[in-house]
Formats: structure tokens, sequence, C-alpha cells
């Protein structure tokens, strides 16, 4: 196992605030586990403790056997960290950002340039650019790199996309697919939920608590509730409509169509759909769909918070 | 209410230096209207979200906001808009009750007109039993809340949302939306930006950005039709794609 968490607690303000409860999970080596979830679910808090910056309240963590109290030391040379916040040297350039953090675990950026070399092409040509003066995607990219530079065991990368346009984030998870080869564990953290898609196993996370661990197929698959799909030109009126509708639990707008759960999972799209159109909705067209990773984190949601 | 445009802009230009951080872009956005605005990293959204609230003078062109001019009266721009943002909102250490207090202040709201409408606003949100609690305090659905709100409370007819939604669970980005759609329907104009494409959907209107130009620019059904594509995600991919700014 690279990664091995049990029972960590983590509060904040003498114990009035508590970030982490309980969170246990393992990751095996070359594995790249996600943790999803909204602003607050504890993501930071769990990378601050696992890469040695924090201490937990209670519970015991490992990262490729070395525990991170004792084994700190050593945990701090084989791992590549890269924060939520951008914390590089702004007033360095590209290139000595990257040689200063080779330097540092005692490599040079030639030994291991084989390593980056597909993400530092991209940004080579800035060079010679302080790091504070480089678009948002470039400092991302060079980020991986000071990350990535010293050949590290284990990757976390902590809420890399927050912030990044739908392509430049797809382009980020491109850039993780081709250090797949590598056999680097990827512990990476995001609040976009598609993003689920892209990792191998994922922890579903919300207030301190893991709501779900598996494959994103297996969380899809086990899932018991049936979702229908809703199309219709008056998406907010049908949505009004459905909050009322006594057969129907939930209903929320993915896009253009509406997700609607019902009460009774022997309810059919058709008796849906007709009771849609006896109420005066004319153009609606219900339909079974296979429900996403949102639908599943919404009713989770739910539970934790006990509605 | 008056139908004319809450923003209009004719090839409105800002340059730095040699660089056109926003070129030439002309849009109009009508009372009641939620209107998306869209681009990927550095296509120049930033820049002029900024002109068209009057932080920022542009190079070239005119516009527009609120009926003043973004050259000549900036000042009463600031003072007539709302604008809230996901990443700076409110104070966590100040109680909800002087986050109101201090914003209202800020949009020069004073004495009895600052109180009433801090009451109108508790009472609204039922948050009048928390008016003393720390806002750091509050659940994120509740801080979105009452952040919007408070980017509200002088009665704008237009607010910026900019990335208003960042982070936040699935579910309260949705009750979100229905207090954009609320607003919205009382006539306050929505200029909104979002990394969310399915949010893209929910706009009346959504212009997309590509190097410093307005590429594309209809109802998300419309551009749907036009590019072939099934989602507003599609739409973007296909459009950004093809930017040649480095981000």
């Amino acid at each position: 196992m690279s990664l091995i968490v049990k029972n960590i607690i983590k509060t904040y303000d003498k114990g009035n605030v508590l970030a982490l409860d309980n969170v246990s999970f393992e990751v095996k080596q070359g594995e790249r586990f996600g943790i999803i979830g909204p602003d607050g679910a504890g993501k930071t808090s769990l990378f601050r403790i696992l890469t040695t910056l924090l201490l937990a309240d209670s519970g015991v963590a490992s990262v490729c056997g070395n525990d991170v109290v004792l084994g700190f030391d050593k945990i701090r040379r084989i791992s590549g960290y890269m924060p939520g916040k951008f914390s590089l040297y702004q007033d360095l350039s590209v290139e000595e950002n990257l040689n200063f953090f080779a330097t540092v675990f005692g490599t040079t950026v030639a030994e291991n340039m084989h390593l980056i070399k597909d993400i530092y092409v991209q940004i080579e040509p800035f060079k010679d650019r302080p790091a504070g003066k480089l678009s948002g995607g470039m400092k991302q990219k060079l980020a991986l790199c000071c990350a990535l530079i010293h050949e590290p065991k284990i990757l976390f990368l902590d809420e890399p996309t927050t912030g990044v346009d739908p392509v430049s984030r797809k382009e980020f998870w491109d850039m993780l697919d081709r250090l797949k080869s590598r056999n680097i564990t990827i512990l990476v953290s995001t609040p976009y939920m598609d993003e689920a898609s892209r990792c191998d196993r994922i922890a579903l996370m919300q207030t301190g608590k893991i709501l779900a661990i598996d494959t994103l197929d297996n969380i899809i698959g086990s899932y018991k509730n049936k979702v229908f799909g809703v199309e219709t030109r008056q998406m907010h009126q049908l949505s009004q409509f459905f909050k009322t509708h006594k057969a129907v639990h939930s209903c929320y707008p993915f896009g253009d169509t509406l997700h609607v759960t019902p009460k009774d999972a022997l309810l059919t799209s058709i008796e849906l759909e007709s009771s849609c159109k006896s109420a005066g909705f004319q153009d609606v067209k219900v339909f079974d769909i296979v429900p996403n990773i949102e639908d599943i984190f919404m009713n989770l949601m739910g539970q934790n918070n006990g509605i | 209410m008056s139908k004319e445009a809450i923003i209009k802009t004719q090839n409105l230009t800002k340059s730095f230096g040699a660089f056109t951080a926003v070129d030439k872009i002309s849009f109009e956005a009508m009372p009641g209207e939620i209107f998306g605005f869209l681009g990927a990293n550095g296509a120049g959204k930033t820049t002029a979200m900024k002109m068209l609230s009057g932080l920022l003078k542009p190079s070239s062109g005119t516009a527009s906001v609120v009926g003043f001019d973004v050259f000549k009266q900036s000042e009463m721009i600031k003072k007539n808009i709302g604008y809230m943002s996901q990443k700076f909102s409110l104070y966590d250490d100040l109680t909800v009750e002087e986050n109101i207090a201090f914003f209202g202040g800020i949009y020069g709201l004073r004495g009895d007109v600052l109180k009433l409408a801090q009451m109108e606003l508790l009472e609204r949100l039922q948050l009048m039993d928390q008016s003393k609690k720390l806002v750091a305090s509050l659940p994120l659905g509740w801080k979105q809340k009452l952040s919007f709100s408070v980017a509200m409370i002088h009665k704008p007819r237009l607010v910026f949302l900019d990335e208003p939604t960042g982070g936040v669970d699935p579910i309260t980005r949705r009750q979100f939306w229905e207090m954009i759609y609320e607003a919205a329907e009382n006539g306050v104009t929505i200029f909104v930006t979002t990394h969310y494409m399915d949010e893209a959907e929910y706009c009346s209107r959504v212009s997309i950005m590509v190097d410093g130009k307005i590429a594309a620019m209809d109802t998300p059904r419309a551009l749907k039709e036009q590019f072939g594509a099934k989602n507003m995600d599609e739409v973007f991919y296909t459009l950004a794609r093809g930017a040649k700014r480095g981000e």
C-alpha cells in the first residue's frame, strides 16, 4: 500500500470545528485516487496531514510505509506536493524555480528531464519569465513540473484544476494520464464531480466525512435509486411543478435536462410523462437514464445531513 | 419598466502596450436577462468585466452600463451595480449583521435606509436569530445566499457574478441558481461567469470569448444547433480549443 489512512480526526478552534471526521482509506502503488468534494469537505486538511505539514488529533497514517509523524523526513523526500494555492517563488523565473526544487532534493533538472519533458516543452518558451507573471494554466504546469522533478514515489495534487476552464482541465488530466506508465501513486482532490471519471478510485467527501469509496463504475452500479431524465422548454415551470408532485422525491436541473428521482421505484417514465401532460405540460419527454456522479453525491449529501 | 439595454457596448477594446486583451466586443444585455459570459482562462473575461464595472478605463470603443458612460461616469457605475465573486464576498470574522452594514455602507446606504434594508434582508433570508453570529460559522449554502443578497442590498438593476459557484456543492449550486432566476424575474440583469458548463445552459444568452473577441453569442439552444453539439460543454470545447493565445 502506498497510502494508509486510519481513523484520522482533525479539529480546529479548540475542538469546535470538525474538519476530518474519522477518515480511513488505502491507496495502492501506482493508483490514481481522487478525493472529490466541495469546499469545506476537509480535502486540504487531509493533504496537509499526509504531507506532514499538519498533525492529526488522532488516528494514524502512513505514506509508502513511513508514519506521518515518526517518518516525516522520509515522506518529505519521496513526495511531490502541489498545494491548492500557487506556492512557487513568484520572483524567480520558470527555469530558476525548477533548478531550485531540483537542488533542494539533491538532484538536477537534467537528470530527471525525461519525467517532465512532455509538460516542460509547453512552458519552455517562457523559461526566463518570472513565475508570478505566468498565466494560470502555465503556473499550473510549472507547479506540476516542480512537484515531479525529484522523481517522487507519490504525488499529492490539492485541487490542481480549481478555477481552471473546462478545456485546460481536460488538458491537465491528459498530462496525468501520460504519467501513468511511471507508476507514481497520485492522490488528487477536486470539487469538480465530472473529474471522478479520470480516477482509478474515488472517495466522495463532505463536511469531513467520506460518503463513499470505490471505482466510479461500482459507485454508479450499486446506486439503487431510479432516475429519470426530463426534457422540456419550460424548465423552470416544470421543476416547480415537480417540487409539489406527490410521486417525486427530488428534481434537479442538469444543464438542459431535469433529473427526477421518484419516491416509488416502480413508477415508469410513461406514467410520469402522462402526469406532466395532464397538468398542461405538453412538450415534456421523460426517459430512463443512468444516474451520474452528481445525482449520487446529492443523494448521499442528503443522507449525511439527515434529510 | 424601460426596455432599454442595461449594458450596451460598441467595439469596446482594452490594450496593454502591444497586447490587445479585449478586442472590439459589442453586445447588449437587457433587463431581466441572465447573460452568461464564458471564455477560457486568458481570453479576456476579467479585463472586460473590469471595464464594465468601472474599474478599468477602456482604450477605445463605447459602453454604457446602467445608463452611465464607462469613460466618464465610472464612479456612478460602481454605485449602481452589485458585484459578487466566490473568491471575495463576505468577511468571515465579521458577524452577519456587521457584513450587511459594511457592504450596505459601501453601496451608499445610510441611517434609517440602511437599517430598513438590513431588517428586510435578514427577514427574507430568515436569518434574524443568526444576525449576531460570525459569518465563518454559517453553512456554505447560507453564506452564498447572504453574499448574493448583500450584493443586491442597494437594489441595483445589474449584478455581476464572477464565478459565484466555484467549489460549491451540487445542491447549493442549484439553490443558488434559483436565487438568480428569482432576481431575473424581478427585472434584474445578471451578468455571470462560470466554469460549470451545465450552468451555461441556465442562461438566457451566452457569449463565449476567444482571444479577446466574442467568438459566439446566442441562446444556449441556438448555440448548440449552430455547432451541432449535444451540450454547452461541446460548444465551449469546439471554440476554446481553437484559441491561439497562450493561456
